[in-house]
């Protein structure tokens, strides 16, 4: 039963950070229905921002709570703008353009910001100072659940529910609600959609941003290709709950997790990767849609 | 004056993006932190010209865009004019010819493997020329059907000593078979999702060559692969290499033709059709699934194919050979020569096999100038170095001359 519980937190842990990173791509799915294929490169450099940060800010002796505290910002504010950017160069020429096109695009930008990252900060794994403080909550379950699981399954939570009501309460979260479902009529009625775009943009780069440096102070090191896998592995769990849907990125996310934290816990550990690819691809055959989503309408 | 005060802004920008990941290292090991913010200043000198660049060439292709719109049709470049007219298409596609034939014996061999691994990618882009180019699938794990090839040889001739040309229709009819498995399942998909399950299916199969050490070596691969011999004839390392490069030539001219019948024949044209636009190719009674399933199998075989000759030109294959890369790789081929155009594919592949090979200096870059040429090409020139010019039929002179005929 313990062993059962450790593998049930180790995969909410999991779940939470891979619902973070999935939030970015369901929004950004949502409105310009484009796969952010770099959005996993965001995740890395808000990572790679928190370090080098954290690191300038140890050699000048800093306490360690402002150590956190600014590295985190740091790596949001960074990230959201290269998200930002990332927009504004290789996605916003394309608007118009033939589907393939701004998907080879964003592909062409992963590759692009990998490479950036690993000639400007070395191909080796980097060793990322623990940010959160370790602390005792409950001792008596500090072996099946340790202090930053439960930081990063309580940071990620607080985000989204900040995200939700964000998104459905204010001015900002109304009009991405309406770009979402139909652009040009959100235009008539006088949404600026270049700007609820770029604003989707930095919002999901930021959310990645945070469970960037979450994921990294909590394994302890960062390399160039860690976007790569977490990236695919969050578009998995946006396809499984339903692209486009909120809810649906959180639970596919927190299925995800557990299918991974269990499949290695009971089955074996060296095919970590293959039992996310295969939930994914066995999802998309039977229901394309994904759990909480909806059937697209083909307009012809 | 706006002009400036906008580069300005963009140069600030980037100088600011760039700062934590390009003019900081922090040193865990040494525990130091090395700054070279010198690196930031170029590239806000950079960015500062090169924003320029970038506005003027936006501007110019809106315009070309309304010139597009208001003559209706599209602007055909003059040198794709110029290579379509006989007279100079065919001299230069002898001179080409002898060029090839006579490369072992101008060049060294280093020169003569390099050209055998650019062919390799030319075959490998014309056979994914199919599947993204014809069919528009977008398919990323194309690199899988390669390693399947690679590896049915491989361990074909490890466990049975099964050779070179017995392994060549097997791995691509191997490939093939891969194709249509992988194909058949995700028909119903569209183009992103599609894509991804394709990246999701190459990562697995590399994945469990990686991690099925019993049967695969997992990460320290296969050696020792005999290279081919022909009755006999060919032994000797120099002599294999000239051998196998004619191999590939012929190989190449293979693909070109049956490629190029491929694309004007019925099938091809379903494919185009069901590239622009599905329902109504549907509409018009083409069966979508066995269309679909033949660009996926006939894409594949080639892949496969090859994958068996770049077993027997490395001797050594490990899954390190057959990442998402690579994959990457062989699109941007497509994609920089120019989606459908067979031409256009085979130039793509010489590009960007050969530059980063001749200019050594840059070979660390290979892969973030790879990944800038994929956004750039996207973003300018949308179809690629060449266009794929359709042969079209000019319905007014058909009618004029059966009007002629008939009077």
């Amino acid at each position: 039963m313990d062993y059962f519980l450790e593998l049930f937190f180790s995969g909410l842990t999991r779940g939470s950070i891979y619902a973070l990173i999935a939030l970015g791509y369901t929004m950004v799915y949502g409105i310009i229905e484009l796969i952010n294929f770099a959005h996993g490169e965001v995740y890395m450099i808000g990572a790679f921002v928190g370090l080098t940060v954290a690191g300038v800010l140890t050699s000048f002796g800093f306490p360690a709570t402002s150590i956190m505290v600014m590295a985190s910002m740091a790596a949001v504010v960074y990230a959201a703008a290269y998200g930002y950017t990332l927009e504004k160069i290789a996605y916003r020429p394309l608007r118009s353009a033939p589907r393939l096109s701004p998907l080879i695009s964003a592909i062409g930008m992963s590759i692009f910001l990998q490479n950036y990252v690993m000639l400007s900060q070395t191909s080796d794994f980097l060793s990322f100072p623990k940010l959160t403080p370790e602390f005792d909550f409950l001792e008596k379950y500090s072996s099946t659940i340790g202090s930053s699981d439960f930081l990063i399954i309580t940071v990620a939570a607080f985000v989204m529910i900040v995200l939700s009501l964000f998104i459905k309460f204010t001015r900002m979260g109304k009009a991405m609600r309406a770009t979402a479902q139909n652009r040009k009529m959100a235009m008539l009625v006088g949404v600026n959609v270049d700007q609820v775009i770029s604003a989707t943009f930095v919002i999901g780069s930021s959310l990645a941003a945070v469970g960037g440096v979450l994921i990294a102070s909590h394994i302890g090191q960062i390399n160039f290709f860690i976007g790569f896998i977490a990236g695919i592995k969050a578009f998995t769990a946006a396809v499984l709950g339903g692209i486009g849907s909120i809810p649906g990125a959180v639970l596919g996310g927190l299925i995800l997790g557990w299918t991974e934290s269990f499949c290695t816990g009971y089955v074996s550990s060296d095919y970590e990767d293959v039992f996310a690819f295969a939930l994914l691809v066995i999802i998309l055959i039977f229901r394309p849609s994904g759990l909480l989503g909806k059937a697209p309408v083909q307009k012809v | 004056m706006e002009g400036f005060k906008k580069s300005l802004l963009v140069s600030l920008w980037f100088m600011f993006l760039v700062l934590p990941i390009m003019g900081v290292f922090v040193d865990s090991v040494e525990d130091v932190v090395i700054w070279r913010l010198e690196r930031v200043l170029y590239v806000g000198i950079c960015t500062f010209f090169l924003s320029y660049v970038w506005r003027f060439m936006i501007r110019k292709k809106e315009a070309g865009n309304k010139v597009d719109e208001e003559s209706g049709e599209e602007q055909i470049s003059t040198y794709s004019k110029i290579l379509s007219s006989p007279s100079f298409y065919y001299p230069l596609l002898a001179g080409i010819l002898i060029f090839a034939l006579l490369f072992p014996k101008l060049f060294s061999m280093y020169q003569v493997n390099i050209m055998i691994s650019a062919l390799i990618y030319v075959v490998l882009g014309l056979g994914l020329n199919i599947v993204v180019g014809l069919a528009g699938l977008l398919d990323l794990g194309y690199v899988a059907f390669y390693a399947v090839g690679a590896y049915s040889y491989a361990l074909m001739n490890l466990y049975w000593g099964v050779n070179f040309w017995v392994a060549l229709p097997v791995g691509a009819l191997l490939g093939a078979l891969c194709g249509i498995l992988l194909g058949f399942p995700v028909l119903r998909l569209r183009g992103d999702y599609l894509a991804i399950v394709t990246l999701g299916f190459g990562e697995i199969i590399r994945l469990v060559l990686e991690n099925w050490g019993d049967f695969t070596h997992g990460p320290s691969g296969i050696a020792n692969i005999p290279r081919p011999d022909f009755f006999g004839l060919f032994t000797g390392l120099s002599n294999s290499i000239h051998f196998m490069y004619y191999l590939m030539l012929v190989l190449v001219m293979f693909t070109i033709f049956i490629v190029n019948r491929l694309k004007n024949s019925r099938i091809g044209r379903a494919w185009q059709a069901l590239r622009e636009d599905e329902i109504a190719c549907q509409a018009m009674g083409i069966d979508k699934v066995k269309t679909k399933l033949m660009a996926f199998s006939l894409g594949a075989t080639w892949a496969g194919l090859v994958g068996v000759i770049f077993a027997a030109k490395t001797s050594f294959i490990n899954p390190a050979s057959f990442t998402f890369l690579e994959s990457a790789i062989i699109l941007s081929i497509v994609v920089l020569g120019g989606m459908g155009s067979i031409l256009g594919v085979i130039l793509g592949a010489l590009v960007l096999i050969l530059l980063p090979e001749y200019l050594r200096a840059f070979s660390e870059y290979r892969m973030l100038i790879f990944g800038a040429t994929m956004v750039l090409v996207m973003v300018f020139r949308p179809q690629g170095l060449i266009r794929d010019v359709r042969r079209k039929i000019d319905i007014n002179a058909v009618k004029k001359a059966l009007g002629e005929a008939n009077e």
